[in-house]
């Protein structure tokens, strides 16, 4: 089968069985391998890539049903010399350790702050009207899909916040 | 996983008639379907999306919303009218999966999502609902997971579902399309089946059926609570969960709808427990009684004995919150 579609801003083309993950073809057969195989199987966030703005699992997700769509991975975020505030904060925050989780952690995270920042409420919010503040508690519970097997949670939690205050000020004026 | 063809349906008539060819399943998300046939448990010869049917709105209706099939758990958990009027849904949502998940799964499909028995899960293992008359692995094994109400000899497995617990409580109807174009109505309810000595049979649904929405009926100022119990604080699914749907009139509960996830094979619902609150002023002692009559059937495996007294617990907790004491 063949899906038309974009990856990072560049059209692709790409010719592959029906049974295909997104996962699977950015790895194998774009060869953009930021984005890793953690479960296979919706459990661990590490293949989080973003599809028309939405943080969604590519491990779940039929490279075929994605006709059309644009697709960012965490090379289409930054790259050295031009990293996104999320990646620079990661790095000055320490939060990663062996670094398997990270693509999908930023990934999440990115789209993660959208979602608030449209007043998404999260399972944790007091009121589901108000405004959502992207507190420390918030932002675990948000970023609950993405498991880190190295447990860098805390400072992880860090770089999103120092991250998200500033989009929530600016979302805000 | 196993090749198969790949279809994107254009109507609804071409989705359900295409449906009656053997082996076809609807692709809506793709969250439990896929999973399931990564590990072979499914084995569709073909997938037909219906993602690109005209199913994805939220639209208002007799007073209520019509939750088209398509529309996705996030959207519908954030849609400012469900936030305001069915906040009991929009809690039940986000306590459910992830928010990467909740981006892809659709109403219809989370409704059709299967057991998460870990026996069904595992294809070495002899297991009812993979292979009818096979014999139940659960039942005498590891059963933390499993039901404690309505449950068979032939299968104790629990439905996964927070959303359909809020539905159910919201009194929701599921609107589906039967191959010809006529569509009916079912109370969601009466939607998923007990597991008696068929649990390979989980709903209503007939061979090429396609369900196209999701109807909930008008809000009548009722105090709407969702709690769910589970083994770590997110991203995992529910020992028990309750939706309380509650409306007080001069200091008496003039209507009570609970749903009680967790439990059994469907969303559990007893009009017993709540005809016994109806009409009375709340109490501790009054929340027992329907505790007593909720669980008066209830039958643990040993290891989700634990489940009896935390309903009880639980229901109790809803309760005080929705009746407007403290929990
Ligand atoms: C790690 C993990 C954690 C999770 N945690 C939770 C949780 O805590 N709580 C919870 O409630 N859920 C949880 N889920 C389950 C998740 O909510 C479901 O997988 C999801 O709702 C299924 O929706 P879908 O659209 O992806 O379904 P699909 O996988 O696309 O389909 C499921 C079934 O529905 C059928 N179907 C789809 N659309 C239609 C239609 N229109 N008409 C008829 N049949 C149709 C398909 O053929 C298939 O049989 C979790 C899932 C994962 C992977
Ligand atoms: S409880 Fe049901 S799903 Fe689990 S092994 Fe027994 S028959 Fe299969
Ligand atoms: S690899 Fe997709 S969630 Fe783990
Ligand atoms: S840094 Fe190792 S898994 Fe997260």
């Amino acid at each position: 089968m063949k899906t038309t579609l974009t990856i990072n801003g560049e059209p692709r083309e790409i010719e592959a069985e029906a049974r295909v993950t997104l996962l699977d073809a950015l790895r194998h057969e774009i060869g953009l391998t930021g984005t890793k195989k953690g479960c296979d199987h919706g459990q661990c966030g590490a293949c989080t890539v973003i599809v028309d703005g939405r943080r969604i699992n590519s491990c779940l997700t039929l490279l075929c049903t994605q006709e059309g769509a644009e697709v960012v991975t965490v090379e289409g975020l930054g790259e050295p010399g031009r990293l996104s505030a999320l990646q620079e904060a990661f790095l000055a925050q320490d939060g990663f350790q062996c670094g398997y989780c990270t693509p999908g952690q930023i990934c999440s995270a990115t789209a993660m702050i959208e979602e608030a920042a449209k007043g998404w409420p999260s399972w944790v919010s007091e009121s589901l009207e108000g405004e959502a503040v992207l507190s420390r508690e918030e932002i675990s519970e948000r970023m609950s899909g993405n498991l880190c097997r190295c447990a860098c949670y805390p400072n992880i939690v860090d770089a999103i916040a120092k991250v998200a205050e500033a989009r929530m000020a600016e979302a805000a004026e | 996983m196993k090749d198969f063809a790949y279809l994107r349906a254009s109507s609804c008539d071409e989705a359900t008639t295409e449906a009656l060819e053997p082996a076809t399943r609807f692709l809506g998300g793709g969250t439990n379907l896929l999973d399931l046939m990564k590990l072979g448990i499914e084995t569709p010869a073909r997938l037909l999306d219906v993602n690109r049917l005209d199913l994805g709105v939220i639209e208002e209706l007799d007073g209520g919303l019509r939750i088209g099939a398509t529309v996705r758990n996030s959207d519908l958990a954030a849609d400012p009218r469900v936030r305001r009027s069915y906040p009991v849904l929009s809690r039940a949502l986000l306590a459910g999966a992830s928010g990467q998940l909740r981006n892809m799964a659709t109403t219809a499909g989370n409704l059709l999502q299967r057991t998460r028995c870990p026996y069904f899960y595992d294809t070495d293992m002899a297991c009812n609902k993979r292979t009818p008359g096979a014999g139940c692995s659960a039942i005498g094994g590891f059963t933390r997971y499993h039901a404690i109400l309505g449950a068979s000899d032939a299968c104790i497995a629990t439905h996964p579902s927070d959303m359909a617990v809020a539905m159910a409580a919201l009194e929701a109807v599921v609107e589906i399309e039967a191959p010809g174009g006529a569509r009916r109505h079912v109370h969601l309810a009466d939607f998923h089946r007990l597991p008696g000595d068929t649990p390979h049979i989980e709903t209503c649904l007939e061979p090429g059926d396609l369900i196209t929405a999701v109807i909930l009926p008008a809000p009548a100022g009722e105090r709407q609570i969702y709690r769910k119990i589970r083994d770590r604080a997110s991203y995992a699914f529910a020992l028990v969960s309750v939706a309380a749907v509650v409306r007080m009139e001069e200091g008496r509960i003039a209507t009570a709808r609970l749903a009680f996830g967790g439990l059994a094979h469907k969303p559990w619902r007893d009009a017993e427990v709540e005809a016994c609150l109806e009409g009375e002023p709340p109490s501790d002692d009054l929340f027992d009684r329907a505790a007593d009559r909720l669980l008066q059937r209830a039958w643990g495996q040993g290891e989700n004995d634990f489940k009896i007294p935390l309903t009880r617990r639980i229901l109790t907790a809803a309760l005080r919150e929705a009746t407007g004491g403290m929990a």
